[in-house]
């Protein structure tokens, strides 16, 4: 069973969301607050969306600097799992754990609203279960959703395939090359801008999410078999 | 030490779509302000802060900028120190 640290920051309001989709996938989900400064032996961190800090000065950018975003940064520099839903994909941006930054949407509006994704990268711990190239629909709350990066970098996700869900059909926000979420370069830290633990069971209207969170016990599963494996050869040599 | 009043400017990059800053140009406009061309929209943050002097001002100021104020990303800034 993953240990999954849900962070709460003063603000976030997907926190008990995140935390019940964690556990429906079977997960040891808790919640750490902001000011802890240990994720208290996590597997795996999320950082929820919401409105940290009320979203004062930008998006994400007094959040980034709370206590427990050490524990976070060295949680990802030991390649770590760490995954930012909405206002938790900002954060990370902020705390430059990805590239880019989010800016507000193109058409100012905030939009509380179902879009269609496409998945296109499955080596993440969060998108394992996923098929290459599957289409999701997942809801999308967001004032301050238009993905920027430089034209550079851009490459760079792209060539990497680091680009992890892509908006289908209209782009919601404007955001850079219809970019709806990206990992770094190690693929263990993930950002995505639409809600999955929104869409978990079918009475939330669909359940294109739940996999999101699948794919952290099935990460789990994989290396308990490696880990199996490797003590049966061990044992074999004998 | 001495008292400075410090005033900070930030813009989003010049290359980046400035959806405020459209508005507000659409809105002029509209009330029949035809001469106005580009409008960008940003912030302006005024600090009080003791330093040694305008300089050792003027470097904290620009550090307090490259790690909380502005975001390297996506906006610009300037600052301008003076004796309070």
């Amino acid at each position: 069973m993953e240990r999954v640290a849900v962070v709460v920051f003063p603000g976030s309001n997907c926190d008990a969301d995140t935390l019940a989709a964690a556990r429906e996938a079977g997960t040891d989900a808790y919640f750490v607050w902001h000011r802890d400064t240990d994720l208290q032996r996590a597997d795996i961190a999320i950082l929820p969306g919401g409105f940290s800090y009320g979203d004062y000065l930008r998006s994400g950018a007094i959040a980034r600097f709370s206590p427990i975003m050490r524990a976070v940064a060295a949680h990802a520099q030991a390649g770590g799992p760490v995954l930012g839903i909405c206002n938790g994909f900002q954060i990370l941006c902020e705390a430059g754990l990805l590239p880019g930054g989010l800016m507000r949407n193109a058409r100012l509006k905030f939009l509380s609203r179902p879009v269609r994704v496409r998945v296109e990268a499955t080596d993440t711990p969060f998108t394992r279960l996923y098929g290459p190239g599957e289409e999701l629909t997942v809801p999308i709350a967001h004032g301050d959703g238009r993905y920027v990066v430089d034209p550079r970098a851009a490459a760079e996700l792209e060539a990497g395939g680091r680009v992890v869900w892509r908006y289908l059909g209209d782009n919601p926000n404007g955001s850079t090359n219809d970019i709806a979420g990206v990992c770094n370069a190690g693929r263990n830290v993930v950002g995505i801008m639409p809600h999955p633990e929104r869409r978990t069971t079918p009475v939330l209207g669909g359940q294109d999410g739940a996999r999101v969170f699948h794919s952290m016990e099935a990460r789990h599963a994989t290396q308990h078999a490696g880990a199996v494996r490797a003590l049966g050869s061990q044992h074999s040599r004998v | 030490m001495a008292a400075f009043r410090v005033e900070v400017r930030v813009m989003p990059r010049a290359s980046l779509l400035d959806p405020q800053g459209q508005a507000v140009e659409h809105a002029l406009h509209a009330l029949g302000f035809a001469e106005v061309g580009t409008v960008r929209v940003g912030k302006h943050l005024v600090l009080q802060l003791i330093a040694a002097s305008r300089d050792e001002a003027t470097a904290r100021a620009r550090s307090m900028c490259d790690r909380l104020l502005a975001n390297p990303v996506t906006e610009d800034f300037e600052v301008a120190v003076e004796s309070a």
